[in-house]
């Protein structure tokens, strides 16, 4: 089985983006989404571990006619796992959580995460009510996570991803600047004096 | 008014019939939040109430208080006004989403109804409750206390007008003695 690239994925589910609003959790996912191309309606976090599929559930809800991707790693979902079971209640029809599951926390050494010793992140979301939850072991089936992603359903999607670490490709990271940034291109200049 | 000053205050304006939540609820509608989130408190249950029969909000349930601010930060993206709901043993469940709203200048009016307070019966709700205004403000949250019933709609007023003019987390803490403490049979 070929060993799946993070960046090769977020690279191929970023390509030809248009609108879609992009969370990315902290750490390597924040890189890998920049490393794809930096990009004004990103919001990648630097902090707030455990939090990014909450702000891309706020997101999703405040935005019901934009698709939102939720790019995160198995480290940061697992400090944050109730909110599986908060996002399938709110339940939005705009929201994909894609997890790049490498089985280690990647910047602090490659200490094992929970995913490495048996837990089912798929059945997790199943069980929290995801209708649409699989694994993807394969390049054949991100092609069918992308149209999940850029059409209408709440999808759970887990990537198994090689461990290896990537170069650094940081995003900005004055929070100011990439909230400010991210709301004048989603909602117009406007939204700086509207309050 | 012709000397420009809005008249911002409150504190005449609950009949004795009234229960803070009714004018707590209606301040939010005036500006203009449309998404609550929460964990429940008996103290905010009134509130709860009044945002779950609302066409005008859309609630969230939570399952831990931290995913509200997180929630918050993601509305506030995309435009939307957050209110979060919670009682102060949840405060701690925060402390580390609220960094987040420090550093991205995200504006969040929370309501914090106060166990281990005035009349608490169970100590282990004490050191938490003793704790809340501290942690708040030590991460950056402007804190407004209110100690009587009629002091909560204006202390939610300057609360909620704050959070969204100056884009910062603010917290109301509404008292034990506004709520009464919980009587465990004694």
């Amino acid at each position: 089985m070929a060993v799946i690239k993070r960046r090769e994925v977020v690279r191929q589910l970023l390509k030809d983006r248009e609108d879609l609003l992009v969370v990315a959790g902290l750490g390597a996912p924040a890189w890998d989404v920049t490393a794809a191309g930096d990009h004004v309606l990103n919001f990648p976090l630097w902090g707030g571990m455990g939090g990014a599929i909450m702000v891309g559930l706020g997101l999703a809800l405040a935005q019901p006619d934009k698709k939102v991707l939720v790019i995160t790693g198995d480290g940061e979902l697992l400090m944050g796992l109730n909110s599986l079971a908060t996002v399938a209640v709110a339940n939005p029809d705009n929201l994909s959580i894609v997890v790049l599951d490498n089985e280690v926390y990647g910047e602090t050494g490659k200490q094992m995460t929970h995913t490495a010793l048996g837990v089912d992140l798929v059945a997790t979301a199943k069980g929290c009510g995801f209708s649409n939850s699989f694994i993807i072991l394969d390049f054949v089936a991100l092609e069918t996570l992308r149209e999940a992603v850029l059409n209408p359903g709440l999808v759970f999607a887990q990537i198994k991803v090689d461990p290896s670490s990537d170069d650094l490709v940081l995003p900005p990271r004055d929070g100011a600047l990439l909230k400010n940034r991210f709301r004048e291109a989603l909602l117009g200049p406007k939204c700086h004096l509207l309050n | 008014m012709s000397d420009g000053l809005v008249f911002i205050s409150r504190k005449d304006a609950m009949s004795a019939q009234q229960h803070w939540s009714d004018i707590v609820f209606q301040l939010a509608l005036e500006q203009g939040i449309t998404n609550v989130s929460f964990v429940p408190d008996a103290g905010l249950s009134p509130l709860i109430k009044l945002c779950e029969e609302s066409s005008q909000i859309n609630v969230v349930r939570l399952t831990s208080e931290d995913e509200g601010v997180s929630l918050a930060l993601g509305s506030w993206l995309g435009g939307v006004k957050s209110l979060l709901l919670m009682q102060s043993s949840g405060v701690g469940n925060c402390i580390n989403m609220l960094s987040m709203l420090n550093t991205c200048q995200i504006p969040l009016p929370m309501i914090v109804t106060m166990r281990g307070d005035w009349g608490e019966f169970n100590p282990w709700q004490v050191p938490m409750g003793q704790g809340t205004e501290g942690v708040l403000r030590e991460m950056g949250v402007t804190v407004f206390k209110a100690q009587k019933s009629e002091e909560v709609p204006e202390c939610a007023e300057g609360a909620i007008r704050l959070a969204f003019n100056t884009f910062r987390a603010t917290a109301v803490l509404v008292g034990q003695r506004v709520l009464g403490a919980k009587p465990f049979g004694k």
